[in-house]
């Protein structure tokens, strides 16, 4: 075991090289829909049980089934709404089980990046070529079924191993949202070193890490969406920022919850200077024109 | 762990035969009668839960927690079924509201004098178990759970002026053959599955079983009890709930139903008992558009 993952360099905040977003925005607002497939009765990891209670967990798989029979489409609304097109964290088995709503995300011309394949399926007990594998398999479910190429990539339940990003940037990934070290996209050395990057995902205003989690209460939660959004937005005169609001139909899509995140993205998409982007669109935009700089001035930082 | 990457049950629509799979957005629209929106579900479950549990497949939440004898626990449980059910009955009786009644049947065996009472109601009857420390769980004795159903039927049929159609397990757990069971026992639907709004059709190898959805996210045992929520953002929630679901009901044309599981050992408190009455107040002020009715009511009209 490593005491550092070794994936990034330290840069400090306050002296960076300037990032500008396309048209001038102040800063990258990505919205993350997680749509996910937990199996009713999936094999046992040494490492970490797929439910708490003992299988068959009707209460825990009843709650995520619900995001899949009703929360999807609410949640597709409010998006539309504000113009907002999900990057989807996607349990590829999805594509599988339920291409009815992969269809509705791809009408929407939503961006697909892998999740893996069931949530209740870890990185964890896997050998390097059962990981290279499932992370294959993965990419190949969203190209087969949806005609896009994956890009990203969120371990599936956050579940990790050492390799996971190497095997992932070789197998033709181009950004991560493993890494919640910043709210700026930055380079990640693989082993291949191949150019690859970090796109922030925000763990904090995650809905399930809030509503489970930390157990925020739903007005909460959308006064700290708006809470966030103010500091970036005003950080982003001086360099653009990310926003990244991962969600789960299964919490956010509820009756007692939506309101509060519709009422939020009221607040975010009021202002000027957003580009509403994906995760594919902010990696590939820091890519082509800010990856070389970054990387020189990690080293000048390390000096 | 050579069966990780092993996905037997990847195939479209569930990975299981209990259900079909299907959008609530999809479904025929439900007219509730009156051409009212929404449909309204209250049930109040009266739970005992013993000074000495076993703990047998998990122990619920609301259990003992202290060294043996916890008379702490035990006697803020049993404050419910002797002060809080009878603010919460005064609440329903104030409003005009009808309720149905979730009760475990060792509270039926213990509490005569609780049970004469509720009969006056008229409220609907609802199996929950035996009590809160015998849990339906995966893997246990058929015979067992075939007898705790048994008894916690038979404790509660002299009780009820209809014979009892409707189930709530203790914690919403079941055994892999606990719909078969209840089905056996003359049971007609059953609210343990959490996975939608409205009332579908569940499989068993004794026949079809409705499920009628109760949600455990509006519960207050869920958002006060462990989320530990204030009172007054109990209410908000809950108010939150009923106006997202009318206004989506009024908007679609299709039918809505919002179902709420109240414990008076948790709203029964004096503290609390106030914030329980401004969402009875709520309901009775958009009487109008709400169709208060009990369960097997409700799932009768909903086809």
């Amino acid at each position: 075991m490593k005491a550092d993952p070794g994936l990034y360099d330290y840069l400090p905040w306050n002296r960076r090289p300037r990032i500008e977003w396309p048209g001038g925005a102040r800063i990258a607002l990505w919205i993350a829909p997680n749509i996910e497939f937990y199996e009713l009765d999936p094999p046992a990891n040494t490492l970490r049980k797929p439910w708490p209670r003992p299988q068959p967990d009707v209460l825990g798989y009843g709650t995520r089934d619900w995001g899949n029979r009703v929360g999807h489409q609410r949640m597709m609304r409010v998006l539309d709404r504000f113009g907002l097109r999900g990057s989807v964290s996607l349990s590829t088995a999805m594509c599988i089980h339920h291409p009815e709503v992969i269809a509705m995300a791809a009408e929407r011309d939503w961006e697909f990046f892998s999740h893996g394949i069931y949530n209740t399926r870890y990185t964890y007990g896997l050998d390097e070529t059962q990981e290279r594998e499932m992370i294959e398999e993965s990419m190949a479910l969203i190209a087969t079924h949806t005609g896009q190429r994956c890009a990203g990539y969120l371990a599936p339940a956050l579940s990790h191993s050492e390799s996971t990003i190497d095997l992932f940037a070789e197998a033709g990934g181009l950004y991560t949202c493993d890494l919640f070290h910043d709210d700026q996209p930055t380079p990640v050395r693989t082993r291949s070193g191949r150019r690859f990057v970090s796109v922030p995902y925000s763990l904090e205003l995650n809905d399930t890490i809030a509503y489970v989690v930390n157990k925020v209460e739903p007005r909460r939660y959308g006064q700290m969406i708006k809470d966030a959004f103010d500091r970036l937005y005003a950080e982003g005169e001086i360099s653009g920022t990310v926003m990244c609001v991962p969600l789960h139909a299964y919490q956010v899509s509820h009756p007692h919850r939506l309101r509060a995140f519709e009422e939020a993205m009221e607040h975010v998409c009021g202002h000027a200077g957003v580009w509403k982007a994906t995760g594919r669109e902010i990696a590939s935009h820091f890519l082509d024109h800010y990856y070389d700089v970054f990387v020189a001035a990690q080293r000048e930082a390390a000096a | 762990m050579s069966d990780s990457l092993a996905y037997p049950m990847r195939r479209h629509g569930m990975d299981h035969d209990r259900y079909g799979w299907s959008m609530l957005a999809d479904r025929t629209a439900i007219a509730w009668p009156g051409g009212k929106p929404l449909a309204v579900w209250l049930n109040v479950s009266l739970e005992h839960f013993p000074l000495n549990p076993e703990g047998k497949g998990f122990k619920a939440h609301g259990n003992m927690t202290m060294p043996y004898p916890d008379l702490r626990h035990y006697t803020l449980r049993d404050y419910g079924n002797r002060v809080g059910v009878f603010r919460v009955l005064k609440a329903l009786q104030q409003y005009g509201l009808t309720a149905s009644l979730a009760i475990n049947g060792e509270v039926a065996t213990r509490y005569p004098a609780l049970m004469r009472q509720l009969a006056q109601t008229g409220f609907e009857l609802l199996g929950h178990g035996w009590n809160m420390d015998k849990v339906h769980y995966g893997g246990m004795d058929e015979q067992a759970e075939t007898a705790l159903i048994a008894d916690s039927l038979a404790a509660l049929a002299p009780h009820a002026r209809q014979p009892i159609r409707g189930w709530l397990s203790p914690a919403r757990s079941q055994s892999q053959r606990t719909p078969e069971l209840l089905r056996q026992a003359g049971i007609d639907w059953c609210a343990d599955w959490v996975n939608d709004e409205l009332p579908y059709r569940f499989e068993t190898a004794d026949g079809p079983l409705a499920t009628m959805p109760l949600p455990l996210e509006l519960e207050d045992r869920f958002i006060v009890g462990e989320n530990l929520h204030a009172e007054s953002e109990y209410a908000d929630q809950l108010i939150d709930a009923c106006d997202f679901l009318l206004e989506e009901a009024q908007r679609t044309g299709h039918g809505r139903l919002l179902a709420l599981n109240i414990h008076p050992w948790v709203m029964g408190q004096p503290h609390r008992i106030k914030h329980l009455e401004r969402v009875f107040a709520h309901l009775t002020a958009n009487a109008n558009l709400l169709w208060n009715a009990p369960p097997s009511a409700i799932l009768a009209a909903a086809g």
